[in-house]
């Protein structure tokens, strides 16, 4: 094992967190607080408590997750697609490091961003609403799972992606409808029964139920469904990546 | 002598059908320096991939002191540095950063002593904290070398090191290529400047087609498929050759106003003395008389034409 490669890629990608704080901290942060604004206070004082809690609380664990998800995707993919697109990944490729060490570094830095801005955002919700955590293991458990499987999920989408347009396609365009109609802003017990069954196929309502469970106790599936949807995404992740590095699918073809 | 790189029945065919190397062997002495000559698409930059482990091969391997690169690619690629044919680098990094992360990479603990002195020797120390963005074409050029040199590789890969560059920073790297030779490390070179592989290399490897056409000690080479040709500038015009000149290897400029006489260089008891011997029998005279050798760049023409 290569851990000097490791700790190199992983203090690189750091870094370049360290020197984007503006783009890749202070921003989210921002957008989160104008959910708070425009979902919590504008509309929540309509709403009053959605099965017991407050409104404001009880979209926050979505927002970690819409959060969470986009960054993780976002930092995964960017992370191995700019040395694709610059071409330094020559260095990376003719190191003597192991596919599965550069994975280590660079998602293992794309997941810690994720996790470090999902709890500054959790902290800047503590501001706006009260904030109770009834499972903080399983939050923890939770949270930490689904910034590594979509950190996973980033880094082939980094690997696959050809153009800057393609590594947009999916943090763009399908990780936000997936997240607002995953039962964030509201529980799909809300919804007409025909639409609750379509939500059963959105993956990301399994995220946010299960996070959201950790939080209130209240969870639109059960919590153990939840974990073993994560854990299968994690699993298929994990071996469509096995799949690339064994062929060098587009980056040793 | 074990060769440091042997490529043995190397063969890549890209994705899109492409062969860019039709079974190529090769072996590399340690110490050397190897230029590889070709046409641009000739296979140079697919060889020099594989052997670093960028590409997969399609078939044959290649073996680095003895290991495979493909099983044993975590020895291979310590013993190798790879300096790339494009300027990437991170722009936003500074010199140092760049430079250490390699060796990161490379699973060296971090050596500021040793980086200092790579930087030293490549003049890059006044400019370690500039980002590498703020160099110039040269300097971003010798950055590439201090990454490949931070882990202390055997052999080093010089991907057309000079391409694009201009006459003074081209001597000033070969004069870089000349010191990493003196400290025994082994260099590959590909370029498509002739001249290049003239003034640096011990041996010359012609690469066309995905085939290595040819492998031979510089030396050796020029004088095997060197030509010479000696040019006489007559003192009077001539319309036609002499009857007499008929034995030696000889032409008239198209003016008249000149003999051509082609000969070969390694040549024991040249034919050259007894042709002016001859001249001034027959009472012919030149006011002037210049000789040609014909370069690397004639060669390489002459066979690349060829195969074509």
């Amino acid at each position: 094992m290569n851990f000097e490669a490791v700790k190199s890629i992983y203090t690189f990608e750091m870094a370049r967190m360290r020197r984007t704080l503006l783009q890749s901290v202070i921003s989210p942060v921002i957008t989160t607080s104008l959910y708070f604004i425009v979902f919590g206070t504008a509309i929540g004082s309509r709403i009053q408590t959605v099965e017991g809690v407050s409104y404001g609380a009880f979209i926050t664990p979505g927002l970690i997750m819409l959060t969470l998800l986009t960054q993780c995707i976002g930092n995964g993919s960017i992370g191995i697609y700019f040395p694709k697109f610059t071409g330094t990944i020559y260095e990376i490729l003719s190191a003597p490091v192991a596919m599965t060490e550069i994975l280590l570094g660079y998602v293992g830095a794309a997941a810690s961003k994720g996790l470090i801005i999902g709890l500054i955002i959790l902290a800047t919700a503590s501001f706006f609403v009260d904030i109770r955590i009834a499972h903080p293991f399983m939050m923890v458990v939770f949270l930490v799972l689904t910034a590594v499987t979509f950190s996973l999920f980033g880094f082939i989408i980094g690997v696959w992606a050809r153009n800057f347009e393609q590594l947009n396609v999916v943090p763009m365009l399908i990780v936000p409808p997936l997240t607002f109609l995953g039962g964030s802003f509201y529980s799909i017990n809300m919804l007409p029964p025909f639409w609750q069954t379509v939500s059963h196929f959105n993956p990301v309502l399994y995220l946010v139920s299960g996070f959201r469970w950790s939080f209130y106790e209240i969870a639109d599936v059960n919590p153990g469904i939840s974990l073993a949807m994560i854990g299968f995404f994690l699993l298929l992740c994990l071996s469509v990546l096995g799949w690339m590095f064994k062929t060098g699918y587009r980056l040793r073809s | 002598m074990t060769p440091i790189i042997s490529v043995q029945g190397l063969t890549k065919t890209y994705g899109n059908g492409f062969e860019a190397l039709k079974g190529v062997d090769l072996d590399i002495k340690e110490g050397e320096i190897l230029a590889l000559l070709g046409p641009n698409g000739a296979g140079k930059t697919t060889l020099i991939s594989i052997i670093c482990g960028i590409v997969n091969p399609s078939g044959g391997k290649v073996l680095v002191d003895g290991h495979d690169v493909v099983k044993d690619f975590r020895r291979t690629r310590a013993l190798i540095g790879l300096v790339p044919q494009e300027l990437t680098t991170d722009q936003f990094e500074t010199v140092w950063n760049t430079v250490s992360f390699s060796r990161g990479v490379y699973g060296y603990k971090p050596d500021p002593a040793l980086i200092e002195r790579v930087l030293k020797e490549l003049s890059l120390w006044s400019k370690k904290d500039n980002m590498i963005r703020e160099l110039s074409g040269g300097m971003k050029r010798r950055v590439l070398i201090a990454k490949a040199l931070s882990h202390e590789p055997r052999v080093l890969f010089l991907d057309e090191p000079t391409a694009g560059v201009d006459v003074n920073l081209r001597r000033e790297m070969w004069q870089v290529v000349e010191k990493l030779r003196e400290s025994g490390v082994t260099i590959i070179l590909t370029t498509h400047y002739i001249e290049e592989a003239e003034e640096i290399a011990d041996r010359v490897g012609v690469i066309n087609g995905g085939e290595l056409l040819l492998l031979e000690d510089k030396k050796t080479l020029m004088k095997k498929l060197g030509r010479k040709q000696l040019r006489l500038e007559l003192a009077e015009p001539m319309t036609s050759l002499p009857e007499s000149l008929a034995g030696y290897n000889l032409a008239l400029s198209e003016d008249g106003s000149a003999l051509l006489h082609e000969y070969h260089g390694d040549e024991a008891q040249g034919t050259v003395p007894s042709l002016l011997n001859r001249l001034a029998q027959e009472n012919i005279h030149f006011k002037d008389l210049s000789t040609r050798q014909s370069t690397l760049e004639d060669i390489f023409v002459a066979l690349v034409g060829e195969k074509a």
